[in-house]
């Protein structure tokens, strides 16, 4: 195997359980995303396009429909001689067998598979957030500072700067400290989630966290901590483009409609840098003449009757006659039947909307706002007809008329 | 039904100068359809979907942006180590002089392909036909009448205008081909030949290599019209949606055929999908003031005007104000502010103004050529 300067291992293997129903049966790098992407699209795409051949996918939570979407890696031009794309599960040792129990562990347990290609760097990613970033200007930084780790670190408001881990550094970008969401934080520093390692230290810390009897063997919790502890070069890298957390309902739906926004600086029409995702084999959409759709995105395969605003209609969708769905998900394959009123919802895949059902409802109607929010329905549950479904509600199991009469 | 192994040869030039604007500059095969297809998709799609894993497509001239639009054949699950796409571009050697001059000259161009080939059969098609074909009910049909070769067929009304490369045959009551006549006459309802042949490929290989010695070249003139009395050729009825795409009007009807859905239905089954190039596009955009009715948008596509009985190809863009009717724009092409566009079809990545108005006829849609700026 020829020697490769980097390769990047993405952590894929999260349950993502504040995604509720949107990842009981799928891991949260492999949840829909913006019409016609899955999440884990926007960190393999960055990687292609900022000239990265060989990715390792750490996967151990619901790995099914994520091995199947990523399969040879062809759609984001990972299907190389040499590297590629790697889907990586635990997998059972001499020494015996585990899960991934953090995010270090799942690189450490992966040494060989990095070794194969011996890399000068190694970069960590994520597989639940939401960006475009080129990973070769980190990497020209990382090697700048001679640095032996690189956080890309994301300006943000400073009263949210508690809810981040945050990275306190010099003005030259060198790190003196590291706080998990602090009380009183000093900058508004965030840590994104991406990190490039000069491989021979991060091998170092990865053997010295093993062999530390109750680490969490978290990169956040451990390794971080530890190589600041022992004053090891570390950097932060300022980025200053689009960057959102997707691992809640509340921001994943924020983070579709910011597709919506012209303000919002994330475009996915830049021919220089496109959002590779596996693609199904659909006719265009068809819009219908009584149809009315605005301020949304709608992908092949859709059928449209009804009217549409303010939403992200994915593949294969259909919203029939007088429906009426407005600031609203509608993940693959689902059905929005005659009459029903969708609003601030997640509709995930394969599911069916009864006839003039009521899904969510909009904040300026609620009499009592804090028992508004964004409504989900899970992977193949129908809504029978009629059925009104109250805002904030998560529902995983079919729901028919008969059953809400008899209640 | 058994399943029949069968290799695919399609000719992707036939009907070149039929097409105008449309095929300068590319193949019939490479013509743009239907919002993010080109023609050859429908044929080369059929086939996959009928179990041929190995396709010979024969290019002529032009066929840079068919060759681009194939690729390895990816896309059609055809980039296999063994079979899989070949695209067959003029080959000179010896007696053979590169530019074929008709079917059977073209197959004489490529007999080693055919020689080559693993399959039992052989299917022959064009690239203009809009249809969703399943090859392997067509063998099973072949296999039970015994016949040597079959031909498609459809109940057609027949235009004298662009008639000349239109054939038709008697059928018999068992389904045997009678009479053959090319470019006919009379202007009524007849069987209409598809240009699409099945018949074993040791009866192909046959047929080309006589051809080629008594330097024959039609397949039509020299085999169908010469030979129906003496070989067992049979007509296959092809009973679901066929457009054929013959005239620049035949291209603008079939395009707006596609907006009514059991035509959609009956050309792209979930079961069954018509496959082409990914071109890894954005959804397609809706801004604030989109009136779109009655149209078929593409991925890729930004739409901030009104759009009716219409197709969008993929990455077009539509500006605030413009109104689009009855009319197909490429993909690529740009639609400035406030222009009007009525019957018309605007090629790929055409540009046309602010405020600008084109008007075209439904019998005479105006076609604008590639790359036009208006």
């Amino acid at each position: 195997m020829r020697k490769k300067e980097w390769i990047a291992m993405l952590l894929a293997g999260g349950q993502g359980s504040r995604l509720y129903s949107l990842t009981k049966n799928l891991a949260k790098p492999a949840v829909p995303f913006g019409g016609k992407y899955r999440i884990i699209d926007f960190p393999l795409s960055n990687c292609v396009n900022s000239g990265i051949d060989t990715v390792g996918v750490l996967t151990q939570y619901q790995p099914l429909v994520l091995n199947e979407y990523i399969g040879s890696g062809q759609p984001w031009d990972l299907d190389r001689q040499e590297g590629g794309v790697f889907v990586l599960p635990p997998y059972q040792k001499s020494s015996g067998s585990d899960w991934y129990t953090g995010t270090a562990n799942a690189i450490y347990q992966n040494l060989p598979f990095i070794e194969r290609y011996d890399p000068e760097y190694v970069l960590i990613l994520s597989g639940d957030h939401i960006y475009k970033m080129d990973y070769e200007k980190m990497l020209k930084f990382h090697k700048e500072k001679e640095a032996d780790c690189t956080i890309a670190v994301l300006q943000v408001p400073m009263e949210e700067a508690s809810r981040f881990g945050i990275m306190n550094a010099y003005d030259d970008g060198q790190i003196y400290e590291f706080e998990e969401k602090p009380a009183n934080p000093k900058s508004n520093l965030a840590s994104m989630g991406i990190y490039i390692f000069s491989w021979n230290k991060l091998r170092e810390y990865l053997e010295k966290d093993a062999k530390t009897p109750g680490s969490a063997n978290d990169f956040g919790k451990n390794i971080i901590p530890n190589m600041l502890a022992a004053h090891e070069r570390m950097y932060a890298y300022a980025f200053d483009g689009y960057w959102k957390d997707v691992g809640t309902i509340d921001s994943l739906w924020e983070a579709n409609m910011d597709l919506l926004d012209p303000k919002v600086p994330l475009s996915l029409y830049d021919p220089e840098w496109k959002i590779y995702a596996r693609n199904p084999a659909l006719p265009p959409h068809y819009i219908a003449p009584g149809a009315v759709v605005q301020n949304s995105m709608i992908t092949e395969g859709c059928v449209i009757e009804g009217t549409v605003d303010f939403s992200v209609i994915f593949a294969g969708v259909t919203i029939e006659e007088g429906a009426v769905v407005r600031d609203s998900i509608i993940m693959p394959g689902s059905v929005v039947k005659k009459g029903a009123v969708v609003d601030y919802t997640i509709v995930a895949e394969q599911a069916v909307i009864g006839e003039n059902a009521v899904i969510g409802a909009r904040p300026e109607k609620m009499e009592n706002i804090s028992e508004w929010g964004v409504t989900v329905i899970g992977n193949g549950v129908t809504i029978g007809a009629g059925v009104n479904i109250a805002p904030k509600s998560m529902v995983e199991t079919d729901i028919t008329a008969e059953e809400v009469q008899g209640k | 039904m058994i399943k029949r192994t069968a290799m695919g040869i399609i000719f992707s030039n036939m009907h070149d100068n039929h097409l105008g604007s449309l095929t300068r500059g590319r193949t019939t095969g490479s013509v743009p359809f239907g919002g993010r297809y080109r023609l050859v998709d429908f044929v080369l799609s059929s086939m996959v979907n009928s179990g041929v894993r190995e396709v010979g497509v024969i290019a002529k001239s032009n066929y840079q942006t068919l060759m681009e639009h194939l690729g390895s054949g990816r896309e059609w699950d055809l980039a296999r180590k063994l079979g899989g796409l070949t695209v067959l571009p003029p080959y000179s050697s010896g007696d053979n002089q590169g530019i074929y001059a008709g079917r059977l000259d073209a197959l004489a161009g490529v007999s080693s392909y055919i020689q080559n080939g693993r399959a039992e059969y052989v299917i022959l098609a064009d690239c203009d036909l809009i249809a969703n074909l399943d090859f392997q009910k067509m063998i099973a049909f072949h296999e039970e009448k015994g016949a040597e070769i079959t031909l498609a067929y459809r109940r057609e009304k027949i235009r004298r205008e662009g008639n000349e490369n239109i054939s038709v045959f008697e059928v018999g009551s068992d389904g045997r081909v009678g009479q053959v006549w090319l470019s006919p006459q009379a202007e009524e309802e007849q069987n209409a030949y598809l240009n699409v042949a099945v018949m074993k490929r040791e009866l192909l290989e046959k047929i080309v290599e006589d051809a080629r010695s008594r330097n024959k070249r039609s397949f039509t003139k020299d085999i169908l019209v010469e030979k129906s009395d003496s070989m067992r050729i049979y007509a296959y009825e092809i009973e679901n949606c066929v457009m054929r795409i013959n005239s620049l009007q035949d291209y603008f009807d079939a395009s707006m055929a596609l907006l009514q859905p059991q035509v959609r239905q009956e050309l792209f089954p979930s079961n069954r999908p018509i496959l082409t190039r990914v071109r890894d596009q954005v959804p397609a955009k809706y801004g604030l003031g989109a009136a779109v009715k009655n149209s078929l948008v593409a991925d890729g596509c930004i739409i901030e005007g009104a759009v009716e009985n219409s197709i969008i190809f993929r990455g077009a863009k539509i500006g605030r104000g413009a109104v689009i009717r009855n009319s197909i724009v490429m993909a690529g092409s740009v639609i400035g502010d406030g222009a009007r566009l009525e019957y018309v079809v605007a090629d790929r990545e055409t540009t046309i103004r602010d405020t600008r108005t084109l008007v075209g006829y439904k019998t005479y849609p105006l076609f604008i050529e590639k790359k036009s700026v208006i």
